[in-house]
């Protein structure tokens, strides 16, 4: 913006651009705007769709024997809004509930907040899905940096071809042959480490007892997250370094006779794993979307096992709120991907203050 | 004709290239044999339909070269009757996601403006929305059974993601001469666009379908796996929740009902993956020297 303009430097329009041109402001707006459209697009989605769920809710009640009022007044206690009313007003009142951290109650645990039950399960998938990633993260840089500086040697043939099966691989094939391979046929891993996340009749508490049984119940399933991402990690920290080594400043490092390690980790490893670091946001918002498969197979009470079950009994207070949870984290992740990208990499910091 | 004469040499010329690149060949090869055996297999030998008791889990045999499932059943038939409708979704999906991504993606960069805002918004506001969960929602109210409406619906879910890198190409195509040119005389809109522009990103288009197809069978069998998408008859989606369901995975004995639709599935994807890369290798040089 050019300083030559006369204009008041206190006027109110120059106010509303400078806050409108606000990077920050602009993605917390935007963020906000994207969370209120998807929450909106779900209302909808559920109420209008053929199969109504509230219409099948309130005609299970009379199945059951009630009066059309009883189950009128029930289903709206159950679902948080009034039947008898247009959409529009019991649009408003979810909204309002929401803001107020009010997701409703499921139909199938009777009268336990939804927000309650979604609670209890998310720290099992953050924990598990949170570590699991972190790990396949760090080994797939470190994998695609050696296979990157030893290329076309018979180790990145192997591990370049075994990262793309990988990364082809459904992750919830994965998960069936190792239970399979290492729990039924070679009885390397007992069943019961593959069903759960704690043995029945071990008190929750800061005990080794505890904590021993937690992680012998999270080894496979994240074994089975690494494995299956392991791979992508890695192919992209490969093309990511292999043009970082082309770089200019690599070339001038080396010429300054700058020590290998420190080129290696300072100068190519840095950059190359900028875009990766985004990326890492990005998918921690996956976190909660990507386990519905995995966390079924292993019973795993987090978040997507609680999705599954909603599914199967018809639960659509707990979908819509495990729904809305999941587009939270991505909605968030991605502001935070934006911020950290602004901050990793300065030239788009400029470009957009430039704007 | 000439567009179909050009596109067959255009073609022969591929395969010539991918037979050089011996991982994307061996991946046409298995993706044509897969797709052989569940269209012709079915017509050759025809499915079972009654259950046989005595023949519960059985290992490999001549009789049974994959052995039998929980109900004595042949797997290796099960196998041949179940791919058909997995690779006509798989396709069908493929084509549809491509083609609405290539047309919106194409004429968001090209008209610009305000049309192009508001479309990399939508698309922005997409990608953020959680797919699986909103399928596996929207599967459970619509019951969908039929094939084409599956098709459609991963579909609509899933072309934002390509749209949004057709619509960065076509970006950098557009500053070129030749397009330049072409807009200089004024040919129209769909006249550059399919067939200045797009003809030009084909081996692109080809890549991003082969991805789009892969994306639909990991949705298609995720969604079967989970019960939540009544398809009847014969599926290796069908087959793999049948088996696990009846805690085959936790029967020794049940092995090959288990890694009979695995290994089903596993080889489509990975030829399909093979493939991919290899066309990749074979459209970018600069990729093929340095790998």
């Amino acid at each position: 913006m050019s300083v030559t303009t006369a204009r008041p430097s206190f006027s109110i329009f120059v106010l509303g651009e400078r806050i409108l041109s606000n990077y920050l402001l602009q993605s917390v707006l935007k963020s906000l705007f994207t969370i209120w459209l998807v929450t909106t697009l779900i209302f909808f989605v559920i109420r209008l769709m053929p199969g109504n769920p509230v219409d099948i809710f309130v005609q299970d009640l009379l199945l059951k024997g009630l009066t059309y009022e009883d189950a009128q007044t029930q289903a709206a206690s159950m679902l948080g809004v009034r039947l008898d009313r247009p959409l529009h007003e019991q649009y408003l009142e979810f909204l309002g509930n929401l803001l107020q951290g009010d997701l409703g109650k499921s139909y199938i645990s009777r009268n336990v907040p939804v927000a309650q039950m979604i609670v209890q399960r998310l720290p099992w998938s953050v924990f598990s899905i949170g570590t699991a990633l972190l790990i396949s993260f760090a080994l797939g840089i470190l994998l695609g940096m050696i296979v990157a500086y030893k290329r076309n040697s018979w180790l990145d043939h192997l591990l370049t071809n075994l990262a793309a099966a990988m990364d082809a691989l459904p992750s919830y094939l994965i998960a069936i042959l190792l239970i399979l391979l290492l729990s039924t046929v070679f009885k390397i891993v007992p069943v019961t480490m593959t069903r759960g996340a704690v043995s029945p009749g071990i008190p929750p508490g800061f005990t080794l007892e505890f904590f021993v049984d937690v992680l012998q119940h999270y080894a496979l399933l994240a074994f089975v997250y690494v494995l299956s991402r392991t791979g992508s990690w890695m192919l992209t920290m490969k093309s990511s370094t292999m043009s970082t080594l082309g770089e200019d400043y690599v070339t001038a490092a080396k010429a300054r006779g700058l020590p290998e390690g420190r080129i290696i980790t300072a100068y190519v490893g840095r950059n190359a794993s900028l875009p990766l670091v985004t990326r890492l946001a990005l998918s921690i918002g996956f976190v909660v979307g990507g386990s519905v498969i995995i966390e079924s197979i292993f019973v795993y009470p987090g978040i997507g096992l609680l999705l599954s079950q909603a599914l199967y009994s018809r639960d659509y207070p707990v979908m819509q709120g495990v729904f809305l949870v999941t587009t939270i984290a991505v909605v968030l992740s991605n502001f935070v991907a934006d911020l950290l990208y602004g901050w990793l990499d300065p030239r788009i910091r400029i470009a957009g203050e430039a704007k | 004709m000439t567009t179909l004469r050009a596109f067959i040499i255009e073609l022969g010329k591929t395969l010539k290239l991918l037979s050089r690149n011996r991982v994307a060949f061996l991946g046409l090869i298995i993706l044509v044999l897969l797709i052989l055996v569940s269209y012709v297999g079915p017509w050759l030998w025809p499915a079972e339909t009654r259950s046989n008791l005595a023949e519960i889990y059985q290992g490999p045999s001549l009789k049974h070269p994959l052995g039998t499932d929980f109900q004595g059943q042949d797997n290796l038939l099960q196998i041949i009757h179940g791919g058909r409708v997995i690779l006509e979704i798989a396709f069908i999906t493929g084509i549809l996601t491509t083609l609405i991504a290539v047309t919106l993606g194409a004429l968001s960069a090209f008209i610009g403006g305000t049309f192009d805002s508001v479309m990399t918004e939508l698309i922005n506001v997409w990608l953020t929305i959680p797919q699986f969960p909103l399928l596996a929602i929207l599967a459970t109210m619509l019951k969908v059974s039929d094939v084409w409406l599956l098709a459609v619906i991963l579909a609509l879910l899933d072309w934002p993601g390509l749209a949004r890198q057709v619509r960065a190409q076509v970006l950098s195509l557009k500053k070129r001469d030749y397009i330049e040119a072409a807009i200089t005389l004024d040919l129209g809109t769909p006249h550059i666009i399919f067939r200045e522009i797009l003809p030009n990103m084909m081996s692109y288009i080809a890549i991003s379908l082969i991805f789009a197809t892969i994306g639909a069978i990991y949705q298609q069998t995720g969604l079967v796996f989970l019960g939540l998408v009544p398809l009847s008859g014969a599926n290796w989606g069908v087959m793999l929740s049948l088996a696990y369901n009846r805690g085959a995975v936790y029967t020794s004995d049940a092995i090959m009902n288990v890694l009979s639709p695995v290994g089903a599935i596993a080889l489509l994807q990975l030829s399909l993956v093979w493939l991919a890369r290899g066309l990749e290798e074979v459209f970018n040089p600069r990729l093929r020297t340095s790998v």
